[in-house]
């Protein structure tokens, strides 16, 4: 009993780079643009998360230095998309490319270097309830602010003027431009969200899930997330569910692996990918259904009076 | 302010520049990186630009990197020309190299020399294969083959470490994860002694003709990049996006699969987990540079061996990272797209 309510709160825990990066990505391809860059960014975030750590001492420091870093270079890409034009699929590449080599250059000081000791952080009184205390009450505080991340995201993109805005930018921003709505602005206004949302996906990774530093550490996760907004059909809260999942499949190839099933490491470590690929393809199999969910001008270019 | 005007057509003479320009802008940000690191830049620079080409020796080892770069490459553009994203060449060229590299550990000393052959096919087959199952995925399920094929990256990686530490491992290797040595006859021929230069450079540069035939001369080379531009004038036209699919992601994962057989049966001459260097994620890069173009991949692919062995260098002599290198083949990518704009766009100064 005990053993599986570990296993839900490991999931959980890991479920959580995967939902705050994939919720951020999902805000921007709501705005019409795709960042191949994730993985680039988290990468870099969680680099630069570490280090701030390791000089200040202070997590919430090495949150914000990843969000800084992520942010950044989002803000980068951005400019290059919204304004230059540049095609969204290479620059989005280019930057996890630049991303694996900067925090791997950036990274090899920190490849020894230890953390100050990690905190408790039971909840009090609700992580005395026995089995779900352990399963769910035992959680950084970041894990509860994925699901306060999620509904905020849910209430701003379908309660809140500005997400109708925003998805409008996303659908037809033709329209939303005639409307006098600054296009450019939003696209790269919630480009720069994504990419905070990866950095401290990232950060998160490396000062609190690890936690240490070593080089290509994210290993696809930022791939996983950019997925996880195609498995969810662009819908917030099936996002969240798709990263528990996933996180779920990592947790019960890890705990297989302890166990000593006569199954190779190396074979039990694919299944992530694996599920990745299945997953896509099953609901990528039904073109109407992703096409009716997709934010229309996803991926295409925006030139106003062009 | 500073507008972009968009021009009636594209500027020819942007599309020569702008690599040369992103490659300046790239050489300056070094630049301010070494000094940044403290290290003397003209020193620091004459690592990635002389020393790679000052001497014969160098210059063959500078052709050794360059191969695999310009045959992934060259299959590479292929598909961006028709617009398939395939980002996975780095897991087409690391189960290529796992395919030849099965075919070689069958031989014994009493084989053929002709084998050599058997591990190119099988290198080439297992790439095309590896590519085969984006492409199954893209047809079929429609699955998007940018994150399928990247996916595969590490599928693939995942199986070269079970295979050299399990099943494959070199049984008198002291326990280190990798294959016992190459029969010797296996190995891909060289091209002059002393160096490490192989008839993989022959391979590559007949490649080079081959595409240029193929993209410019050929009717199916037309209607792909046809596909890639225009994907209704192409459906008008008839000419089908399956089959495109198809032909880019096997020409691409075919080339990827044989520059990891060269490679495995080439420099390393057995499979260890170090074979996956990062040639298949550069080679994008370098084909991007090369501006899709089988002459201009030549030269992109020469100037980011050069990016290696500077990086090399550099760490050797230096001690700076020789991470270094990935930072400026990513800046180089970042800066290129950037210039592309001028072919476009020209830059008009506004009140």
């Amino acid at each position: 009993m005990n053993e599986i309510a570990l296993l839900v709160a490991a999931t959980f825990n890991a479920g959580t780079v995967l939902a705050i990066a994939a919720l951020g990505l999902l805000i921007n391809e709501k705005a019409g643009i795709v960042n191949l860059g994730a993985e680039g960014m988290m990468l870099c975030a969680a680099v630069a998360g570490f280090a701030a750590v390791v000089y200040t001492g202070n997590d919430w420091v090495g949150f914000l230095a990843g969000m800084g870093a992520g942010a950044l270079m989002a803000a980068a890409f951005g400019v290059m998309v919204i304004w230059l034009n540049t095609n969204q699929y290479a620059t989005g590449l280019a930057l996890s490319l630049f991303g694996a080599g900067l925090s791997a250059f950036v990274g090899v000081g920190y490849v020894q270097a230890k953390l100050p000791p990690r905190g408790d952080y039971s909840i009090p009184f609700l992580s005395d309830i026995p089995f779900l205390g352990t399963a769910l009450f035992k959680q950084h505080p970041l894990a509860y602010f994925a699901l306060i991340l999620m509904a905020a995201i849910v209430y701003f993109l379908f309660k809140s003027r500005a997400g109708l805005v925003l998805r409008s930018v996303g659908e037809s921003p033709e329209s939303a431009h005639a409307l006098g709505y600054p296009v450019r602005r939003i696209r790269l206004l919630a480009v720069i969200f994504g990419g905070a949302m990866c950095g401290l996906a990232g950060a998160y990774l490396s000062v609190i899930y690890t936690p240490l530093w070593v080089q290509g550490m994210v290993a696809g996760k930022g791939w996983i997330a950019l997925a996880l907004t195609t498995f969810a059909t662009w819908r917030p809260a099936r996002v969240l569910l798709g990263a528990y999942l996933f996180g779920g499949v990592t947790m019960v190839q890890l705990a297989l692996q302890s166990r000593g099933v006569a199954v190779s490491e190396q074979l039990l470590s694919m299944t992530p990918y694996i599920a990745t690929i299945v997953v896509l393809a099953l609901i990528s199999r039904n073109p109407a259904w992703i096409r009716v969910n997709m934010p229309q001008s996803l991926g295409k270019p925006f030139y106003p009076g062009g | 302010m500073l507008k972009l005007e968009a021009r009636p057509n594209p500027s020819k003479l942007w599309g020569f520049a702008s690599p040369l320009l992103a490659l300046v802008i790239t050489v300056l940000i070094g630049t301010v990186i070494f000094m940044a690191m403290g290290k003397a830049p003209l020193t620091a620079l004459s690592m990635f630009f002389w020393e790679p080409i000052k001497s014969s020796y160098a210059l063959s080892e500078l052709a050794v990197k360059a191969t695999p770069l310009l045959i992934i490459a060259l299959g590479l553009s292929v598909c961006f020309r028709s617009n398939v994203w395939n980002i996975g060449a780095e897991g087409q060229f690391v189960f290529g190299a796992i395919c030849a590299a099965g075919v070689a550990l069958m031989a014994d000393a009493t084989t053929s020399r002709w084998i050599v052959l058997a591990v190119l096919i099988a290198g080439v087959l297992g790439g095309m294969a590896w590519a085969g199952i984006a492409a199954l995925l893209r047809d079929r399920f429609n699955a998007n083959e940018i994150l399928t094929s990247l996916m595969l990256v590490y599928i693939a990686v995942f199986l070269l470490t079970y295979l050299v530490s399990g099943p494959w491992k070199d049984p008198n290797g002291f326990n280190f994860p990798q294959s016992k040595t190459f029969e010797k006859v296996t190995q891909i021929p060289r091209l002059l002694d002393g160096t490490r230069m192989s008839i993989g450079l022959l391979i590559a540069l007949a490649g080079v003709g081959a595409l240029w035939v193929y993209l410019f001369r050929t009717f199916s080379g037309f209607q792909l990049q046809v596909g890639g531009l225009a994907p209704l004038a192409a459906r008008y036209g008839g000419f089908s996006s399956r089959k495109a699919l198809w032909t880019a992601l096997m020409i691409s994962g075919g080339a990827a699969g044989l520059a990891g057989a060269l490679e495995v049966a080439g420099p390393v001459g057995q499979l260890t987990p170090y074979i996956p260097v990062g040639y298949g994620f550069a080679a994008i890069i370098v084909a991007f540079v090369g501006r899709l173009h089988p002459v201009g991949i030549v030269f992109a692919a020469i100037l980011m061996s050069m990016f290696y062995i500077g990086g090399e260098l550099a760490q050797s002599r230096l001690r700076l990272s020789k991470s270094l290198t990935g930072v400026l083949q990513g800046l180089l990518l970042f800066t290129l797209l950037a210039c592309d704009t001028l072919i476009a766009y020209r830059v008009r100064w506004q009140r």
